[in-house]
């Protein structure tokens, strides 16, 4: 097989980037870190059996939600993947609800109707995680035409996979977009393997932001381990989508830590090339642009929050069975 | 009151939503410039404009999918799948995500879309364009189904249909488009979930919907120069099913028969036998009958096609076996 290498390929621009304010880098180095420690933590609460079912993890994709979501006003909308817990928390999800959430707790987003892999979260525009890997791509050309028709300035960004590249609505829905230039962006979270299949054995065409033109939809690949670079680049579509001048594709090329779920230990994975995408650790790679002083007071600030928001799921109620079967219609 | 045709009194419900409601817009293929294959959204572009109808492209799966999101920011959309046979290529958006997503989000959001599609066979288009699939939506919970057999109730259930929070699928029969009847000028509304008793009998209960309503009325008219008082009961929404109406009118027959055409297996008619079995077997005089569909794909050749479907001298037969 052909060896799986990080990607170094570049946005294509001339001009040296200005600075990223540093609101943006304290805003994106929360989102980063928190999604890190939240699935750390899930992963001891999935080992007590307080979270049960499918938890699939962003371990090492972290910046790909922070870049992105860092670049959208509180309004736009997102639509996630059944490894969503970056977009929910980079889209600004109360940690305590999201937890409730995941433990299937009546407090949580959706009542402990949906838990990790069906979480979404009105209240940030988050329309929500799924189970059918590539459905939300034409739901978010829904939304992004919705919007259209409305005449308003919200934006849309879907995201999905390398996985779900190769389902019949990616294509359609690039098309579909091209057509309506609908204010959307496809942020395709390359982390190089569907469940177990690497990507080089499952595409032709391993460029995946290739597939962007031949639809008529702009497409460009950005080191998905770089939460600047994905910030910028995804301001830069999402500039173009909000000024009617349609949809971008772009290929985050990013890395799982780990295997599918949970319970999957990756033993498939080439340990030699998981080590060398480690040692470009998002999370670390934007710690270094920041003073250690306002690291660690972000880290602080997390940790509480995180342990307020575990306590508080722990601590929350059942789901009532007698009110969800008296809900139910014939 | 004016005689419509079918078609026209569905294109009256679309112009009246569309022109109450901005959120209210169409999506589907050849239904802006062409105005549809069945002439049901004629003149809907040159009122609203390309942005609320919208020809998409062959991307069912896709377009679908838009109306579900669409419907997450605030729309009501309608799409039009050409052929019920086609929504086999949408079955993940409406199984999978638009009748699981309210429930999934825990009531956050509601996908308040309608999916106009028609089926039935009659018009030797073969085994791809004829099918009747309502079972399959039947079966899903969180959808609802409406399968409206005269133009009265096709412009009442379909305008109820876009103001309704849930996604609907909305089931038109291709032999009913050029069909005609009265239809008021002043508005009105049919709620989803009331059946109507179309031809009130004392002897014996037809429970069917759609074309077949049609078919079990000219049985009924036959039989009742024989003296057989027939009662048919058109079911008009499938989800949510209407029990009381046909509960009651099996109390005052005793007997009932099921008439659908789609295939008898796994069918609509047999979950409504079974019910009518459970729930009023002290009033039945005799088994429930279902009268189907025969399992098989819809052939070409016309006589053939016809042999699959229920004939009016089948239904005719089949009352008399019961009595």
């Amino acid at each position: 097989m052909a060896q799986i290498v990080p990607a170094k390929k570049q946005a294509g621009k001339n001009m040296a980037p200005s600075a990223v304010d540093e609101k943006i880098l304290i805003g994106m180095y929360r989102n980063v870190y928190a999604t890190r420690q939240f699935e750390l933590q899930c992963i001891e609460l999935y080992r007590q059996g307080l979270i049960r079912g499918y938890l699939h993890l962003y371990l090492g994709e972290e910046a790909v939600a922070a870049g992105a979501c860092a670049s959208l006003e509180v309004d736009d909308y997102i639509v996630s993947t059944h490894r969503g817990h970056g977009h929910c928390i980079s889209k600004g999800a109360d940690l305590k609800l999201m937890a409730a959430e995941i433990m299937g707790k009546a407090t949580g987003y959706c009542g402990g109707r949906g838990g990790s892999m069906h979480i979404s979260s009105k209240a940030t525009n988050n329309l929500g995680a799924n189970g059918v890997v590539g459905a939300g791509i034409p739901i978010g050309c829904g939304a992004a035409m919705g919007i259209k028709v409305k005449g308003g300035t919200q934006v849309v960004v879907v995201f999905f996979s390398d996985g779900a590249s190769n389902q019949g609505v990616f294509g359609e829905s690039l098309n579909f977009a091209a057509v309506f230039k609908l204010p959307v962006i496809f942020m395709l979270e390359n982390n190089h393997y569907a469940v177990s299949t690497p990507v080089e054995f499952s595409t032709g065409c391993c460029e995946l932001s290739k597939i962007g033109p031949a639809h008529g939809v702009p497409g460009i690949c950005v080191d998905g381990n770089d939460a600047v670079a994905v910030y910028r680049e995804t301001l830069q579509a999402v500039e173009r989508a909000r000024s009617g001048e349609g949809p971008t594709l772009i290929e985050a090329n990013t890395y799982r830590h780990g295997g599918h779920h949970v319970n999957d230990p990756g033993l498939y994975m080439d340990q030699d090339v998981l080590a060398e995408w480690k040692g470009r650790d998002p999370l670390h790679m934007l710690r270094g642009k920041l003073a250690e002083s306002i690291a660690e007071k972000i880290e602080k600030q997390v940790d509480e929050e995180i342990a307020v928001a575990i306590e508080f799921a722990k601590n929350s109620p059942e789901p009532s069975v007698e009110e969800f079967l008296a809900s139910i219609q014939e | 009151m004016a005689e419509i045709m079918y078609r026209d009194a569905l294109r009256q419900a679309l112009f009246e939503e569309m022109e109450k409601d901005p959120t209210v817009f169409i999506m589907g293929e050849g239904i802006a410039g062409r105005g549809g294959s069945y002439k049901v959204t004629e003149g809907l572009l040159k009122e609203f404009g390309s942005g609320r109808v919208v020809d998409t492209p062959l991307s069912e799966a896709t377009f679908t999918g838009a109306a579900v999101g669409a419907a997450l920011v605030g729309m009501r959309p309608i799409v039009e799948i050409l052929f019920v046979d086609f929504t086999a290529l949408v079955m993940d958006q409406l199984i999978n995500q638009a009748a699981k997503y309210e429930f999934m989000s825990g009531g956050q959001g509601k996908v308040s879309m309608v999916l106009r599609t028609q089926g039935g066979a009659g018009n030797g288009l073969a085994g791809q364009h004829s099918q009747s699939l309502e079972a399959l939506y039947y079966h899903i919970p969180g959808l609802k189904l409406v399968m409206p057999s005269t133009p009265y109730d096709a412009k009442g259930l379909l305008k109820a249909a876009i103001r309704d929070d849930d996604p609907v699928i909305f089931l038109e029969h291709k032999l009913l488009y050029m069909t005609t009847g009265e239809v008021p000028e002043e508005e009105y509304i049919i709620r989803l979930g009331q059946a109507e008793i179309k031809r009130a009998g004392e002897d014996i209960t037809v429970v069917t919907y759609s074309y077949m309503t049609l078919k079990c009325l000219e049985a009924a008219e036959a039989l009742a120069q024989e003296g057989i008082s027939v009662e048919v009961v058109d079911l008009r929404t499938l989800t949510p099913l209407d029990k009381g109406t046909i509960l009651d009118s099996v109390e005052k027959t005793g007997k009932a028969i099921v008439v659908n055409e789609a295939v008898k297996r796994g069918g609509v008619g047999g979950d409504i036998a079974a019910m009518i079995m459970e729930e009023a077997y002290d009033d039945l005089d005799a088994p429930v009958m279902r009268i189907a569909g025969k399992n098989t794909t819809i052939p070409y050749n016309l006589e053939l096609e016809k042999a699959c479907t229920p004939s009016v001298e089948e239904i005719v037969e089949g009352i008399l076996e019961l009595l």
